[in-house]
């Protein structure tokens, strides 16, 4: 067949078009190729997302004292903890091993923000209850939050004989309590802080001169050593005037060995006792004279309910 | 006159095509098994976000670690603080291609069969690899599944000795996205 050149507008048109749609397509594509990725990113950046904190600490106690922590919504946590005698009693008490001040209880948490307690401890034969409410969460991204602050209350009975049967005793007088705010920040990865303002109630003080309202400042703080353990180091500092005559701030250093559901801590402490009453406003031991009782907390958590998704 | 409005006609048309070839989601769902006989260790993230560029065949992946969750709150933590570490590595990435896109087409309904080859992002680390997954289209969208197994030790998350037998050492990942036209 003979070419002819065709005088017909169509084609022309057709071909045109055909030139700038390749050329269209290619640049497209160029660009799709390079930003997909991109694309999405910013495609997800436009949604925001806040950022919680986990894992300030190991566990709902940083060693006798609460942390900031807590069990999650239907999860029950089993403590049992131990403080054996002193370690200046000598050979004879094998260094305090013959002694021995326990705590067992279970925590519970009715929701990720609420958890109470229950526990009898051996010093003193008491029972103890408690509270603790979620108030802040530590966040960054959309919701920045510095700190993390929970609520905490606690009430004590003690069940011992009466040191003085003859005189006329009040019940009350067995009731103690504890109100504590908890203020914690992890700094990074392996490094938290916790401040706790405390209040101790005592219903009975043994003192004619001792007050019954005793204010302290707990400060404890955590330092990881590998992604499963940890040392950690808390003090109560008790304001004077607002404490017992002989009580001794309590200093303890321990040591968090987690392994899947189980926390074990492994402390030294100058206290005896391991509720909160106890040990913040009635420690006696000076850690110079060697007072200084070894110890270990063990937790064993148990997912009693079904988490919501 | 006459050929420049066909011409606009044309790239218009183009450019409206041009757009329908990138589907995305945001609710992608990814399921995470690493369990054994002893212990279920099972965890769903249902905010994955994904786009397909259906012309291209490029596909992007991208999930924040810390939206996986878990029936134990504690195995969750762990999850995050122990074998994840999401605070330093928060996303898990893909990044890839489907390599037989000739035989996927999106415009017919069906399902086909498709393999993904590209960069896996997961612990900070990138390694190349080659999914097997299924295309199904329908109503002019379409979703995507994939099933796959990584190993842990490959993108450099650790299982302590005292877990060993509890955690698998190979996880099982699936992939499920319903893609719209974005």
């Amino acid at each position: 067949m003979k070419y002819r050149p065709s005088t017909l507008p169509v084609p022309k048109v057709l071909f045109l078009s055909l030139g700038i749609l390749a050329g269209s397509s290619i640049l497209a594509q160029k660009k799709d190729t390079t930003d997909l990725m991109s694309m999405l990113e910013k495609e997800t950046a436009r949604k925001p997302v806040t950022n919680y904190t986990i894992a300030t600490f190991k566990t709902t106690r940083l060693i006798n004292a609460h942390s900031i922590e807590h069990v999650a919504g239907g999860v029950m946590d089993v403590k049992i903890s131990h403080r054996f005698g002193t370690l200046n009693s000598g050979f004879y008490e094998l260094f305090g091993l013959d002694n021995a001040s326990i705590r067992i209880g279970a925590d519970y948490g009715i929701t990720d923000w609420l958890m109470i307690g229950l526990g009898r401890a051996s010093y003193e034969k008491q029972y103890d209850g408690f509270m603790k409410v979620k108030l802040l969460r530590q966040s960054s991204g959309a919701k920045k939050m510095p700190v993390s602050i929970s609520g905490f209350a606690g009430m004590y009975y003690n069940t011992l004989k009466w040191s003085e049967p003859d005189r006329e005793n009040y019940e009350t007088s067995r009731i103690n309590y504890a109100f504590q705010l908890l203020i914690a920040r992890k700094f990074s990865e392996g490094f938290s802080l916790q401040l706790s303002p405390t209040l101790v109630h005592k219903n009975l003080v043994p003192g004619a001169d001792d007050p019954n309202d005793l204010l302290s400042v707990g400060i404890g703080a955590r330092q990881k050593l590998t992604k499963r353990m940890s040392v950690n180091v808390e003090y109560y500092y008790q304001v004077p005037g607002y404490k017992l005559e002989g009580s001794v701030n309590p200093l303890s250093i321990g040591l968090d060995i987690e392994t899947g559901g189980h926390v074990f801590q492994f402390i030294f402490t100058n206290s005896t006792g391991i509720a909160e009453n106890q040990y913040i406003t009635g420690t006696t031991g000076e850690w110079s004279n060697g007072d200084v009782h070894f110890g270990f907390n063990i937790a064993r958590v148990f997912t009693l309910g079904k988490k919501k998704k | 006159m006459k050929n420049i409005i066909l011409i606009a006609l044309l790239l218009s048309g183009f450019q409206g095509l041009q757009a329908q070839d990138i589907f995305f989601t945001r609710t992608g769902k990814v399921e995470f098994k690493a369990g054994s006989s002893v212990e279920d260790i099972d965890g769903v993230n249902n905010e994955a976000a994904s786009m397909i560029h259906t012309k291209t065949g490029e596909i992007a992946f991208t999930l924040l670690v810390k939206s996986f969750h878990f029936k134990r709150a504690l195995m969750e933590e762990h999850f995050n603080e122990n074998y994840m570490e999401s605070t330093v590595y928060p996303k898990a990435s893909f990044k890839g291609k489907i390599t037989n896109l000739a035989a996927v087409n999106f415009a017919a309904a069906g399902q086909y069969n498709a393999t993904a080859e590209g960069e896996l992002t997961i612990h900070g680390v990138t390694k190349k690899v080659t999914v097997p997954g299924k295309i199904t289209v329908q109503n002019g969208k379409f979703s995507g599944q994939s099933t796959f197994k990584i190993l842990l030790s490959d993108y450099g998350i650790k299982v302590p000795s005292v877990v060993a037998d509890k955690i698998a050492k190979e996880a099982e990942i699936t992939v499920l996205c319903q893609y719209e036209p974005k």
